[in-house]
C-alpha cells in the first residue's frame, strides 16, 4: 500500500515571526498582533503568554471583585496563564484582561516565560531534557 | 459570563502547587488531526491531571458558511488540553495539545513562535490529515519531530516510506509511538529535546 503525497513546503518570511532577542538587547520589536502587551508595575512592557506565570503580591483589597479575589487565591503559588483559565472557567482571553487590570493595580506580579530564541540557550535545552529523563 | 465566585473555584490540589522559586515556563506543543492522541499524550506525562483551556471565537472568525445571510452570530468553543511537567524547582514545562486546523491558532498569543518545538502526532490511517500541519510549522520555522502513532488497525509502513510521503528533511526525526504509556511519550519528547540540542549546535536554529 502507498500512502498519500504530501509536498514540502519552507519558511515563508511574513509568517516566520521575528524571535524577540534576549532581554538587555535593545528590547525587540513586537511582533503586531500580540494584543495583550500590558505595562508591568515598573512600567515595563509584558506580553502575556499562556505560560506566563502569575503570582499574587497582595491579599484581596477590599474592592476586590469576586474574580479577582479567586485569582488571588489562586495565585498564591505561582500559576500559569493557561491553569488561571482552566481553574476559573474562563476563556483565555477573557482571563488575559483580568490579569492585565491586576498587573497595573500591582496586586499580581508576572514571571514572563522563555521562548525560542535567535541564539538558542543550549544550557537551558539539556536542563529540559535532564528534568524529562527523571520522569 | 457564568462566574460562580471564589468559594466555588477549584484550585490546584496541595501537591499541585508549584514552588515559590519558579522562575519560568517554557512550552512545547503537541498537534495532530482529530482523534490522533494529543490528550492521551499530554495526560501520559503530565504531573498534573491535564487541564483544558477555553477560547471562544465568533462565526465571522471561523469561516464556515454564513446561514443565507442571517446575521445571527454563532459562537464556537475552542478547547486545548494541556499538561505540565516540572523541570527544576525554578523551570517548568507546559505541554499543549491543539488540534490540526490552523484557523483555530491565533486564538492563543504566540502559541507556536515561543514554543521550544513541536510534535506532529501523525496516524498512519489518516496520514493526510497532517499535511496541512506539517506546512504550516514548516512556513513558520517551528522545528518538530514527528511521532507516529501506533494503532493496532493501522497501516505500517517503513519509517523511509513515511519520509518520502510526508516530504520530510532528512534531518527531520520520526519516532513511532504509543502515546499512552508515559515512557514513550517521554522519549517523544526527549527525541524533539535532541532535534532542538542539535539544531542550537550547528546554529541552523533561527
Ligand atoms: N493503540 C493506541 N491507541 C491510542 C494511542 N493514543 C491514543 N489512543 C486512543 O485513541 C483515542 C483518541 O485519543 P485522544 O488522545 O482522545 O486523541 P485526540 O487527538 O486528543 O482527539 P481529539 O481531541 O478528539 O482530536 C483514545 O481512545 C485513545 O485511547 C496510541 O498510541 N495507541
Ligand atoms: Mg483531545
Amino acid at each position: 500500500m502507498t500512502p498519500p503525497q504530501r509536498q514540502r513546503r519552507h519558511p515563508s518570511p511574513e509568517l516566520v515571526e521575528p524571535v524577540p532577542k534576549p532581554e538587555g538587547e535593545g528590547g525587540g520589536k513586537r511582533p503586531p498582533e500580540r494584543l495583550y502587551v500590558v505595562a508591568g508595575p515598573d512600567g515595563e512592557r509584558a506580553d502575556l503568554d499562556l505560560v506566563t506565570l502569575i503570582v499574587a503580591r497582595a491579599d484581596p483589597p477590599p474592592s476586590a471583585t469576586p474574580e479577582q479575589t479567586a485569582m488571588l487565591r489562586l495565585t498564591t503559588a505561582p500559576l500559569s496563564v493557561a491553569e488561571l483559565s482552566a481553574y476559573l472557567n474562563l476563556p483565555f482571553s477573557v482571563v488575559t484582561v483580568l490579569i492585565t487590570e491586576m498587573l497595573t493595580a500591582g496586586l499580581v506580579q508576572a514571571r514572563a516565560p522563555i521562548v525560542r530564541q535567535a541564539l538558542p540557550d543550549r544550557s537551558l535545552l539539556e536542563a529540559v531534557m535532564h528534568g524529562l529523563q527523571r520522569l | 459570563m457564568d462566574f460562580k465566585g471564589s468559594d466555588t473555584i477549584p484550585g490546584p490540589r496541595t501537591e499541585d502547587h508549584l514552588p515559590h522559586t519558579a522562575q519560568a515556563a517554557v512550552k512545547i506543543v503537541i498537534v495532530g488531526g482529530f482523534g490522533v492522541g494529543k490528550t492521551t499524550m499530554v495526560g501520559s506525562v503530565s504531573e498534573i491531571r491535564p487541564l483544558t483551556t477555553e477560547e471562544t471565537m465568533t462565526q465571522a472568525g471561523i469561516g464556515v458558511d454564513d446561514n443565507f445571510g442571517s446575521d445571527t452570530k454563532t459562537a464556537t468553543t475552542v478547547a486545548m488540553d494541556f499538561g505540565r511537567i516540572s523541570i527544576t524547582d525554578q523551570l517548568v514545562l507546559y505541554l499543549f495539545g491543539t488540534p490540526g486546523q490552523e484557523r483555530f491558532w491565533f486564538l492563543w498569543n504566540g502559541l507556536f513562535e515561543g514554543a521550544l518545538g513541536a510534535v506532529v502526532l501523525v496516524d498512519t490511517r489518516r496520514l493526510e490529515v497532517s499535511f496541512d500541519v506539517i506546512g504550516r510549522l514548516e512556513e513558520r520555522g517551528v522545528p518538530f519531530v514527528v511521532a507516529v502513532n501506533s494503532f493496532p488497525d493501522g497501516p505500517r509502513y517503513p519509517v523511509e516510506d513515511l519520509r518520502s510521503a510526508l516530504d520530510l528533511a532528512p534531518d527531520i526525526p520520526i519516532v513511532e509511538c504509543d502515546a499512552r504509556r508515559r515512557a514513550s511519550s517521554r522519549d517523544v519528547l526527549m527525541t524533539l529535546m535532541r532535534f532542538l540540542h542539535s539544531l542550537a549546535m550547528t546554529g541552523a536554529l533561527t
